[in-house]
């Protein structure tokens, strides 16, 4: 494959941001993921509504909003100002914190599912068995939840690496930081540089079936837990 | 244990927007054997479980002995009683093998291996450890709940309805393991169930639920009667009585009890060994006089308490007294108007199967 | 069976004659549909106002980045005219022969502004570039957008490429790269002059005008596509954006008329 640096130094970058991205997101998502399977608090409704969100807005709705709440006249702007963090548009941090806004309910979800698929009789057994609250989390809930933590990891890192709409309004081609593989991608369409523009979705594509292919696959594999 | 403190409890248990409450009992529980609560569907036997475990909120009192597990000021949460419990369907955890999940328990609440050893043997365990749930049968996996839940080292075991998920087969396989487990067990156990002959079988007191209040308390002996209906195909009497003699030649064994006396089969006990028998209504007859010749071996004069019948059944249920021992017998409408039968009369009970349950 | 044929034929004519009518509007009234890159969009809407009033013919305008309206073309998309916002695309129309060669011609000059959002922040001579007092510079991607070109253009003839580009923040058409200055995210930004002359005065902040000797024209070409070669709406159109009346428009959106 003869792609060029700037491709290759694309693709570096978009597997850092997708795979920071995804860590991030499952250590986040997972206490959402547990007060919403557990809760019967009212707030629970508006949480998820709000969780839910960015699978109907559009990414580049979503991404000019970010731009300017990011931005220094915006309030998130004006708050990492104060911390001296800087602003974020532009920067690989900036591109995290609207990938994990982006990929929310990608990871959300499954792991909530996984949680509500558990019911309570797993943990009123551990409870009677001397198992406090965290225990009951970290020894039942988490190997119980496996399979939801795998598809929301599969999910927000397939999701991240695809990303293109929010990338583009607030990442600012900046190679090395925010260039990654869908706008340089979409660069050479842009340019009519199409044998680039063909070359590049094909690594892409063959790279993420492999990675899917993979872990899909692995799945099948485990033995069937009957619940 | 010594003396065995009893079990205290006082307990409201409502549910938001409900008119009433769902559970109200105050009771005094021995401090060992096996206790029955026993009820009708919705009666609240596994509420009750649970308020005592601490999975419902309940407001009151649960003072187990000298532990007190709740009162008007605190509150223990589930983790922190000492009690084991075992849930109607087994719920062993599925990402754990048997093995596993008794490891479960011995790490929260201290491994002792030769505790571990005679719960396995108790519970009949051996080869059973390395394979995970979905490989068992229904009465292995209750096997090893039970055993689970034993080896948390429980002041008080609470049971729900352990055999009511299992076939009849496989309870058949279960009680012969629970009827050991009362036996060396010093640790009170509470039995949720809805079966006549599960407390035949194993119950040493009874508390009798309805509609989530305490309707009667006492020794199973003397509550199984009032457990049973006219149509009832389990009901029966247990009779405490005594190994008096045995025949060796026929196989029997003559059991002694306040009412009179009865033969029954030998089951190689010892002499004045305490045993319980059961008499279904359903093998025992009634005749005015005492019969001449005939197979019945065991026929003894008893007096008629009462006589409990439905118009729309053929068969009655007579109530009667050997002595002080209750007894029923169960004989057709028809039989009882040809006969002339009448409270307090005094008639002739052929009993023909008597069953040494314990 | 009604017993008059021949009234009902005339009936069905003289109805299909009304309706072919009304379709029409007044004689030899046609519509085109135009694509026209996103920058200049608003102006020729502005345009199109008079000279459908003028005309009686009818033009509908889809507007998107000249990149993907030239794939479209190539792809068949039935657009009759194409304004771009460079003049490479639809030289490369014509080569591919999609387009008619002599058809081809500047309808507008685009203009260069730095732009702030602050209004502090540019001085009258832009200076503030040569300074380096700023964190971001927005620019159109050089590679995609003719503005872009240009803007590259100014800074290698003010000698500033190697020490702003660290600081450049590409945007992927002119209208992104206004929304990065806009929103404040980049301080200083090169946007096309008629972006801020949107309302009729400058937009707030602060600019400093480009002057064009430093940086090749901004040309932007029209042409007239195969598939409305025999369309009397587009041509007249094209027409009209070389007469006076387009030029007054022009003229006070920001552009400038090419002229011959």
């Amino acid at each position: 494959m003869s792609l060029s640096a700037q491709d290759w130094a694309a693709i570096a970058l978009s597997l850092r941001l997708a795979t920071v991205s995804t860590v991030v997101l499952l250590l986040l998502g997972t206490p959402l993921a547990w007060w919403l399977a557990r809760s019967r608090h009212w707030l629970k409704g508006p949480v998820a509504a709000l969780v839910a969100m960015p699978l109907v807005l559009p990414p580049t709705v979503l991404g000019f909003y970010l731009l300017l709440l990011m931005g220094p006249n915006g309030p998130l702007g004006r708050l990492t100002e104060t911390l001296g963090l800087g602003l974020l548009p532009f920067s690989f941090g900036g591109l995290v914190v609207a990938s994990v806004i982006y990929s929310l309910p990608f990871v959300v979800q499954p792991i909530q599912n996984a949680f509500e698929a558990i019911g309570t009789r797993p943990l009123e057994v551990a409870a009677t068995l001397r198992a406090g609250p965290w225990d009951r989390f970290v020894s039942i809930a988490l190997p119980l939840a496996r399979p939801g933590f795998i598809s929301a990891a599969i999910l927000g890192f397939a999701h991240t690496l695809g990303e293109f709409g929010v990338v583009l309004m607030i990442g600012g081609n900046i190679p090395g930081a925010t260039r990654v593989v869908s706008v340089q991608l979409y660069d050479h369409v842009e340019a009519l540089d199409y044998a680039n523009a063909h070359r590049l979705a094909a690594l892409l594509l063959g790279f993420s079936f492999l990675v899917l292919l993979a872990v899909y696959g692995l799945r099948r594999r485990r033995p069937a837990l009957s619940l | 244990m010594s003396a065995a403190a009893p079990i205290q409890l006082r307990l409201r248990l409502r549910y938001p927007r409900a008119s009433q409450d769902a559970l109200a009992l105050d009771a005094t529980l021995p401090g060992r054997g096996i206790t029955a609560i026993f009820g009708p569907s919705g009666a609240g036997k596994t509420s009750l479980l649970r308020c005592i475990a601490g999975l419902e909120r309940a407001e009151g009192v649960v003072r187990i002995g000298d532990e007190t597990w709740q009162d008007a000021r605190r509150r223990l949460p589930t983790h922190r009683r000492a009690l084991g419990y075992v849930f109607q369907e087994a719920s062993l955890f599925p990402h754990l093998s048997a093995g596993g999940n008794l490891h479960y328990a011995e790490r929260r609440a201290g491994a002792d291996p030769m505790r571990r050893a005679e719960v396995l043997q108790l519970m009949g365990l051996d080869g059973l450890l390395g394979r995970y749930p979905h490989q068992l049968s229904g009465g292995e996996r209750q096997r090893v709940a039970i055993a689970r839940a034993l080896l948390c080292r429980p002041r008080l075991l609470l049971m729900d309805e352990p055999l009511t998920a299992l076939d009849p087969a496989r309870r058949r396989e279960i009680l012969p393991y629970l009827e050991a487990l009362h036996h060396s067990l010093d640790i009170p156990i509470l039995y949720v169930t809805h079966s006549v002959d599960e407390v035949a079988r194993l119950a040493d007191n009874v508390l009798l639920l309805e509609n989530g209040r305490l309707a009667a308390q006492g020794h199973a002996s003397d509550m199984l009667p009032r457990l049973t209906q006219a149509g009832d195909e389990q009901a029966g009497v247990l009779i405490q009585a005594s190994l008096a003699e045995r025949e060796p030649r026929w196989g029997l064994a003559l059991l002694r009890f306040d009412g009179g006396e009865l033969w029954a089969p030998d089951g190689q006990e010892a002499l004045q060994a305490k045993l319980r028998l059961r008499v279904l209504a359903r093998d025992v007859s009634l005749s005015l006089e005492p019969q001449g010749r005939s197979s019945i071996l065991n026929r003894l004069p008893a007096r008629i308490e009462a006589i409990e019948t439905s118009e729309s059944a053929p068969q009655a249920l007579v109530r009667l007294r050997l002595g002080s021992t209750p007894l029923l017998a169960r004989i057709t409408r028809r039989s009882v108007a040809e006969l002339g039968l009448a409270p307090g009369q005094r008639v002739w009970a052929q009993i023909k199967s008597v069953a040494v349950v314990r | 069976m009604p017993p008059r044929p021949g009234r009902a034929k005339r009936f069905t004519a003289t109805l299909c004659g009304a309706v072919l009518l009304l379709w029409q509007g007044t004689s030899a009234a046609h519509t085109a549909l135009v694509a026209v890159a996103t920058n200049f969009a608003p102006t020729l809407a502005s345009i199109v106002e008079v000279f459908q009033a003028h005309s009686g013919h009818r033009i509908t305008l889809a507007s998107g980045a000249s990149g993907k309206i030239y794939a479209q073309i190539r792809h068949g998309a039935p657009f009759d005219a194409f304004l771009s916002a460079d003049q490479a695309k639809p030289a490369a129309l014509v080569k591919a022969g999609l387009a008619l060669p002599d058809s081809r011609f500047s309808y507008a000059l685009g203009a260069l502004v730095l732009w702030s959002a602050d209004p502090e922040r540019v001085d009258a001579r832009g200076q503030v570039l040569i300074r380096g007092d700023f964190r971001r510079l927005a620019l159109a991607n050089p590679r995609l957008a003719p503005y872009g070109v240009a803007a590259l253009e100014v800074l290698q003839a003010l000698d500033l490429v190697e020490t702003t580009r660290a600081r450049w923040v590409l945007g992927e058409n002119i209208a992104q790269t206004y929304q990065f200055v806009h929103s404040g995210n980049a301080e200083l930004g090169l946007v096309a002059r008629a972006q801020l002359w949107r309302a009729g005065q400058a937009a707030g902040g602060s600019a400093w005008p480009v002057p064009a000797s430093l940086h090749a024209p901004i040309r932007q070409d029209a042409v007239l596509l195969q598939s409305g070669r025999d369309n009397p709406a587009a041509r007249a159109l094209l027409d009209f954006l070389r007469g006076a009346q387009a030029r007054r428009i022009m003229e006070s959106q920001g552009y400038t008329w090419p002229g011959a």
